[in-house]
């Protein structure tokens, strides 16, 4: 026995009518739980995701990868692979277009293109185990891959380096010969692996440390960690005999797969065309471009025949970005009051290949929930013989995190205060200076850690041995960029949005519903589409938790502009001004005269030109994002296996404009983050091989890892939107790793300083423990 | 007039000062005012005339999206901070 | 170049007859020889469940059955399980619930919960959990998936004491 989906009505989470009038607190839409308009599709496996594309004439594309992990290239000899039957282009770095050193924003954030390239098609030596080196397209897969083997590549091994302190030490091997130090501005004078070096400072250190009763200094080590998006990178690139270039491909962001494509291969970007299919998840990991220029390369050698390039889960894994790995030391001080007087940072992140980590942002977010006026942070970004880093959800957040919201919990211990006291004690809220300089506008911090102080998991008993319960905040900076949208008004009162932010979580029913509530007309009357990048202005990409804000904000705009084009056409036809019409619950009204939305559509229809809007936006008001979460654990000092049997988070997100994708965010990051604190590594031997590329190995939490995870959505409104949305996306996988931290020290007595917190890992500490004490005083 | 926070490694342009209020109606402006007080300190901020790749710039608070041509207020306070990218 | 062999096989309702390799596998020709993307790749070696299929009424990954073994026996994928004119009861819990949001790993998941159900109408959460441990997810964190299949159990539990009452009722 089935449901009609078109027929039956629909309940949402918590008992109530979706739809139509569903909205809370005023909005007729926001706050309601419809359906999504792509979720027929994505449950009947018919939605196409980038493998799925099927063109007629494919060659298929295959890369050849370095099994070194730092070595000179000395020759490469493709003759054989070209000679195979079947095999139709080789391609090397020499295909490339030498590109210069120069810095480019090209999605998010600037990337030197030189080193772009240089990640796609290794050009002198290749820098990290899976390093691309030749890539080929046959007319199977599996003769480009036996066409793979036929490449010969002659290498001379250099020693690698695997670790960010390793890296900055005076002997270390140099990866780049040109990098020298930046320090805002200023370079080094001698090679080195460190590329840049920062550093935020205010107050007086020294006198700040003076005034602590109590003072905690611990050093953090974490390990790279995968995105994780269960869908592989997949594209299919035309570079047609008229010199058009059409990419198909899985990626957050078209407009930056076409701004990375024109730059690496000299080419114009009004020749390329980026058409995004359906996205498998991102999490950051799918801006980077891996496979579309050398694609594009292939399809223009082989004879213009359209060339698909599918990766499997090993080469995820070893040649797509991880974030960093990390080295972090923290000291902080506190008065007997529960003040912090000073903290000092030292963070070393691990680049990968390239310059670029998320060190930047790591000391943005380390201290962001207090407030302080003594400290000083000193950040190093530092390469070393790994995949580049790329973005991970709240990219360099969670291993900032980790080090000072545990750092945090041994001085509440030390103080003997209560974790979330400390926290309403030192919280900052509007008006408070963050570390990194500016004041904060309205936030609220303060409401999530209240919120978890309310909550029931925080006062539940926990009885039982080996169990305990940690709490830990995070903070993200989300975003806002560009965004640009058309709508289109159909006689049937309908109207069509056309948008160009790939839906990666549930985005075009939030859009969809902003543009609903603007214009006063049922969710289901809107029709939302993501297109590509000729059929819209520019849109930054889907990612930096910046969507449901900045394309909703559009979507706000041209509900505005659809309305004010309706009550003109409207005017003309009743002979009178727009201001005297009034339009209110879906009907526009002028004395005598009454038309429902649809009416009113069809009748301009009759009448005149066609109503079709647009809009770009750029906006300023991005708000900040805070979060608390709780964690109840059980270790078992056997195994060392941690089993987590609760877990409540509260985070602000000014605004829920579908409850149900905001609480699927917050879900989605805890499981990262939880996974990221208990599981998750790069396992490297002593030559840089990665150990560990496939699912098995590379361990990403199961349903049977974790339980049922509680959200509380503080609405704390941002005032730099019309509905008050913050970004929620990235917020949620910061605490994780610490709170589980700060409950496994309250289970068993020790306090983990290395990511993920392993069974393993956690065993050796409490053997250690136990060693200690039992040694003779 | 605008008040500038100057990031820490380039305080030793500054003589030490962390914070220095300089005319100026855009943020361009604003770098001008500051390299004639402290010669030196506009190539550390910028690259030819943008804001070096890697810095962005908050006005009370709020991200610049215009780079050096920002409109600055007589109240404002300017940082300059490293660009973050999400994920 | 490896022949090819012919393969006959009732797939998704229907007698289908393909060439293939030995080597390819059955998930490999679904998606590339007939035209059946429903079931995706996410790993290639049997850990992530996104290429759940069912092989005579058994939940398998299909990237780990050779197509030349499905001679003969019957497989139903995706696109066989989703009835011609309506959802079935999973597929529309999972929209209500919003247990997907990049969707990728949804199909797999469906032919996994729909399994378990036919198994076992009523399963614990703890049950649940343990058999859709072979279907990763990185989206969702498995809140509104369980919650789905659950409320899916309890609606056609649900229904079925309806009917049975009707029957009894006269």
């Amino acid at each position: 026995m089935s449901v009609d989906p078109q027929r039956d009505p629909v309940k949402g989470q918590n008992g109530q009518n979706v739809g139509q009038g569903g909205g809370k607190n005023g909005y007729r839409v926001i706050g309601s739980r419809p359906l999504r308009p792509d979720g027929t599709d994505k449950v009947t496996g018919r939605a196409r995701f980038g493998a799925d594309i099927r063109l007629p004439d494919t060659l298929y594309g295959k890369i050849l990868r370095s099994p070194h992990a730092h070595a000179r290239i000395r020759a490469i000899d493709t003759s054989r692979a070209q000679a195979l039957p079947g095999v139709k282009a080789v391609v090397t770095a020499a295909d490339l277009p030498s590109v210069e050193s120069k810095i480019q924003d090209l999605g998010e954030g600037a990337i030197n293109l030189r080193y772009l390239s240089d990640n796609l098609l290794a050009h002198s030596k290749v820098l990290y185990h899976g390093h691309p080196i030749a890539a080929v397209a046959a007319t199977s897969p599996h003769i480009a891959e036996e066409a793979l083997a036929l490449i010969q590549v002659e290498y001379e091994l250099l020693p690698p380096v695997l670790d960010a302190r390793s890296a900055m030490a005076e002997d270390a091997p140099i990866l780049h010969e040109d990098l020298r130090t930046d320090e805002m501005g200023v370079r080094g004078d001698r090679p080195t692996n460190v590329a840049s070096h920062l550093r935020h400072q205010r107050g007086d250190l020294e006198a700040g440390f003076a005034a602590a009763d109590v003072i905690v200094e611990r050093e953090f080590f974490t390990s790279p960690v995968h995105q994780g998006y269960i869908e592989p990178q997949a594209a299919t690139a035309l570079y047609n005999a008229d010199g058009q270039i059409t990419i198909w491909t899985t990626t957050q962001g078209p407009f930056s797969v076409r701004e990375q494509v024109a730059q690496v291969l000299q080419i114009p970007i009004g020749r390329i065309r980026v058409i995004p299919t359906e996205i498998g998840g991102g999490f950051g990991g799918k801006i980077n471009v891996y496979l579309e220029p050398v694609a594009v390369l292939l399809s223009r050698k082989a004879g213009h025949h359209p060339v698909k390039m599918v990766m499997n889960r090993d080469e995820v894994l070893k040649a797509t970005g991880p974030t960093s790995g990390s080295y972090i030391r923290v000291k902080m001080g506190a008065n007997k009051e529960g003040k912090i007087t000073a903290a000092q940072v030292f963070m070393a992140y691990e680049a990968g290949a390239y310059p670029g980590s998320p060190v930047g942002a790591g000391a943005g977010v380390i201290l962001a929930p207090y407030r302080l006026e003594n400290l000083q942070i000193d950040g190093y970004d530092v390469v070393v013989n790994k995949p580049r880093a790329a973005a991970y959800r709240a990219p360099g957040g969670t291993n900032a995190a980790f080090a000072s919201e545990t750092v945090i919990d041994e001085l509440c211990e030390k103080l003997g205060m209560d974790p979330l006291e400390f926290r309403l004690i030192n919280g900052a809220k509007e008006g408070d200076r963050r570390a990194d300089g500016p004041v904060y506008a309205r936030i609220g911090y303060l409401e999530t850690v209240k919120a978890i102080q309310a909550h029931p998991h925080y006062t539940a008993p926990l009885e039982g041995k080996h169990r305990g319960r940690g709490v830990a905040s995070g903070f993200w900076f989300n975003w806002g960029g560009r965004s640009s949208a058309t709508a289109s008004l159909n006689a049937d009162g309908s109207v069509s949005l056309v948008e160009g932010s790939p839906d990666i979580g549930g985005t075009r029913a939030s859009i969809a519903m902003q543009l609903a509530e603007s214009l006063g007309i049922p969710y289901e009357q809107v029709k939302p589409q993501v297109t590509d990048t000729d059929s819209v202005a520019y849109n930054d990409v889907t990612g930096g938790s910046r969507t449901t804000f900045a394309t909703g904000l559009a979507a706000y705009e041209l509900g505005q502009k659809l309305k004010a084009e309706m009550l003109r056409r409207l005017a003309d036809l009743w002979e009178t001004e727009p201001e005297a019409i009034h339009y209110e619950d879906g009907v526009f009204s002028h004395g005598e005269e009454r038309l429902g939305f649809q009416e009113a559509a069809a009748k301009i229809h009759e009448t005149g030109e066609p109503v079709m809007v647009s809009t770009t936006v750029y906006p300023k008001g991005v708000g900040p994002g805070f979060a608390t979460h709780v964690v109840d654990v059980e270790v078992d000092p056997e195994t060392g296996k941690v089993t987590i049997l609760r877990y409540t988070a509260a985070q602000d997100v000014g605004k829920a404009i579908h409850p149900s994708y905001v609480e699927g965010q917050i879900h989605g990051g805890v499981a990262q983050g939880i996974g990221w604190g208990l599981n998750e590594e790069y396992v490297y031997d002593q030559e840089g091989h990665l150990l560990n590329a496939s699912f098995l190995d590379y361990r990403i939490p199961t349903a049977l890892d974790l339980p049922m995870i509680d959200t509380v959505l503080v609405e704390a409104p941002n005032p730099g939107h019309p509905y008050g949305v913050r970004g929620v996306g990235e917020v949620p996988i910061v605490p994780p790793a610490a709170a589980l931290a700060n409950a496994i020290y309250r289970a068993v007595g020790v306090r983990m300083n290395v990511l993920p917190m392993s069974p393993a890992r956690i065993l050796e500490a409490i053997w250690a423990k136990e060693a200690q004490a039992k040694e003779p005083v | 007039m605008p008040t500038v926070w100057i990031p820490p490694l380039l305080r030793e342009l500054t003589g030490g000062q962390e914070r220095v209020t300089v005319p100026g109606r855009t943020v361009g402006e604003v770098i001008q005012a500051l390299e004639e007080r402290f010669p030196g300190i506009q190539e550390r901020l910028c690259q030819g005339n943008r804001l070096r790749p890697g810095i962005t710039v908050t006005v009370d608070g709020v991200l610049g999206a215009k780079g050096l041509r920002e409109a600055v207020s007589p109240e404002s306070e300017v940082h300059f901070v490293p660009a973050i990218g999400g994920g | 170049m490896p022949s090819k062999v012919m393969v006959s096989t009732h797939l998704n309702g229907q007698e289908v007859t393909f060439l293939c390799e030995p080597r390819q596998t059955l998930l490999e020709v679904l998606r590339e020889e007939l035209g059946l993307t429903g079931s995706k790749e996410g790993c290639g070696n049997g850990n992530c469940g996104a290429c759940n299929v069912l092989l005579d009424g058994v939940l398998v990954n299909s990237c780990l059955v050779l197509a030349v073994e499905t001679e003969g026996r019957t497989v139903t994928t995706i696109e066989g399980l989703t009835p011609p004119d309506q959802l079935l009861p999973i597929q529309q819990k999972f929209l209500e619930h919003a247990a997907l949001q990049c969707g990728v790993c949804t199909p797999g998941f469906i032919v996994s919960a729909q399994a378990l159900l036919e198994q076992n109408p009523q399963p614990t959460e703890g049950e649940v959990r343990r058999w859709l441990a072979g279907n990763l997810c990185r989206c969702t964190g498995y809140d509104k998936i369980v919650r789905a299949v659950l409320d899916t159990a309890q609606t056609l539990a649900g229904n079925s004491a309806q009917d049975s009452d009707q029957e009894v009722g006269g």
